[in-house]
């Protein structure tokens, strides 16, 4: 049985084929409407969430599957003090796939170390998101028509950052990769990301607080939220949150074929008069979300692509 | 010089940093062992200075993984019939559980009710563990 809790429990070829696939998805939809019929996708969300569960949930009904789950901690057996261990036994016996949320960083890990059932990490915490990952890759893959030989802006709060995180973890892998990391000093990367993958695999970066100076030179500019959840500290958040904001005058010193990405919700840190961009693409990154989570499904329950 | 009688059969922990017996001791719970067992601090090393050094009587099994662990540079030296038979290499394990705690507070060893402390070896050269479960860096447990 597999679970997905990092990027790296898909290598890259199985990432290829889930892009494959959901490139088939967004062509052919009708062809996978009774693909999981007789399966079932239990949204833990732990934490608030509207994209990631809407995104899980609409997925598994494309496919003919069913959906159960609870969204927020308070309207779980979470609030009476149950584990996740015991929570996943049970759900598992319920369903045939889940995909947890939680605030609390490995909980997702903890749950593939008991449940009956395939877990995909639907974000944990600060530390990984990988499922945003792949709607990231499907994105790029679909707009810049390759994943390899990019420089990739980073900006926000790269810290706490989940998607970041994951992105970086999954993009290593491909050759000619680069990253600018944009942020105030101390929301830079964690050093797990830093040492452990991009040192660790001698992939340049480099870490700037300035987004203006590096704009002219990237091919993807990876925009994310100050995330007042992760703040112990409210003073710091309120201090850090408007720090970068991506508005038109910005968007003229990029390149007129970079991309700009955001795992959404925004709050300030894209101007409104970006959208309208062409080069505005984190709309278009909700809908390759659930092609990608479509794909997914498709794998770990190990059902069958149809012939398209 | 302080004479500390030989062992006929058992182990003497050699290079322990000085100061730390304590934890080796505790570590390797010596205070069940039924046999003797000596401890000399701040002993003279022509290589460190100051050391430590146990003497364990009686051949139980020892968690030389956990040993490793703690500091690679320890020694274990084997000996029957009042005589060193063989010097144990240490080396880091890939993995230890329930001797250091995550301080990170968002980790779900933080919440998580049974859930046992697990660190792995992350890089063997600069002797990084991180926890098994967020990734935190396991700074000095000492």
């Amino acid at each position: 049985m597999r679970h997905l809790l990092s990027p790296l429990d898909l290598s890259v070829e199985e990432i290829d084929g889930l892009i494959d696939v959901a490139k088939k998805i967004e062509k052919n939809p009708k062809a996978f409407r009774h693909v999981a019929d007789g399966e079932r996708l239990a949204t833990l969300f732990y934490e608030p969430s509207t994209r990631t569960r809407l995104s899980f949930e609409s997925a598994m009904l494309n496919l003919g599957g069913t959906v159960i789950g609870f969204s927020g901690a308070s309207n779980s057996s979470a609030s009476k003090g149950e584990t996740v261990a015991d929570t996943v036994r049970v759900v598992g016996c319920y369903s045939t796939i889940i995909a947890m949320r939680h605030h609390k960083e490995g909980a997702p890990m903890v749950a593939s170390q008991f449940s009956p059932v395939p877990i995909i990490n639907a974000g944990d915490g600060g530390h990984q998101h990988p499922t945003q990952t792949l709607t990231d890759l499907l994105t790029i893959a679909r707009e810049k028509g390759r994943l390899d030989h990019l420089t990739i802006g980073l900006c926000g709060d790269l810290k706490f950052g989940r998607t970041v995180h994951s992105l970086i973890t999954a993009l290593v892998r491909y050759p000619g990769v680069k990253f600018v990391c944009v942020s105030p000093e101390e929301l830079r990367l964690p050093d797990f990301v830093r040492e452990d993958v991009l040192e660790k695999n001698h992939v340049p970066y480099k870490e700037v607080d300035n987004l203006e100076d590096v704009m002219p030179e990237l091919d993807i500019l990876y925009m994310t939220r100050v995330q007042r959840e992760r703040f112990f500290n409210e003073e710091d958040y309120l201090r850090l949150r408007d720090r970068y904001i991506l508005d038109g005058e910005k968007m003229k010193l990029a390149p007129q074929n970079m991309i700009v990405l955001h795992p959404l919700p925004r709050v300030n840190e894209i101007s409104l008069e970006v959208d309208n961009d062409p080069r505005a693409m984190y709309f278009k990154q909700a809908q390759y979300g659930v092609y990608i989570r479509m794909a997914l499904i498709m794998f770990l329950l190990g059902l069958e692509v149809p012939e398209v | 010089m302080i004479n500390i009688s030989g062992i006929e059969a058992g182990y003497v922990i050699d290079h322990i940093a000085s100061g730390k017996w304590r934890l080796v001791y505790d570590m390797l719970q010596l205070d069940k062992v039924e046999g003797q067992v000596a401890i000399i601090t701040h002993a003279n090393s022509s290589k460190y200075g100051k050391k430590d050094i146990i003497k364990v009587e009686g051949l139980i099994p020892l968690n030389l993984e956990l040993l490793g662990f703690l500091d690679h540079n320890i020694t274990v030296a084997v000996v029957k019939d009042g005589k060193l038979v063989e010097k144990k290499h240490l080396s880091l394990p890939e993995e230890v559980e329930g001797v250091a705690t995550c301080h990170n507070p968002r980790c779900i060893t933080s919440e998580e009710r049974g859930l046992k402390q697990i660190f792995v070896l992350r890089d063997r050269e600069k002797r990084v563990y991180r926890c098994k479960y967020c990734e935190e860096k396991l700074e000095d447990f000492k």
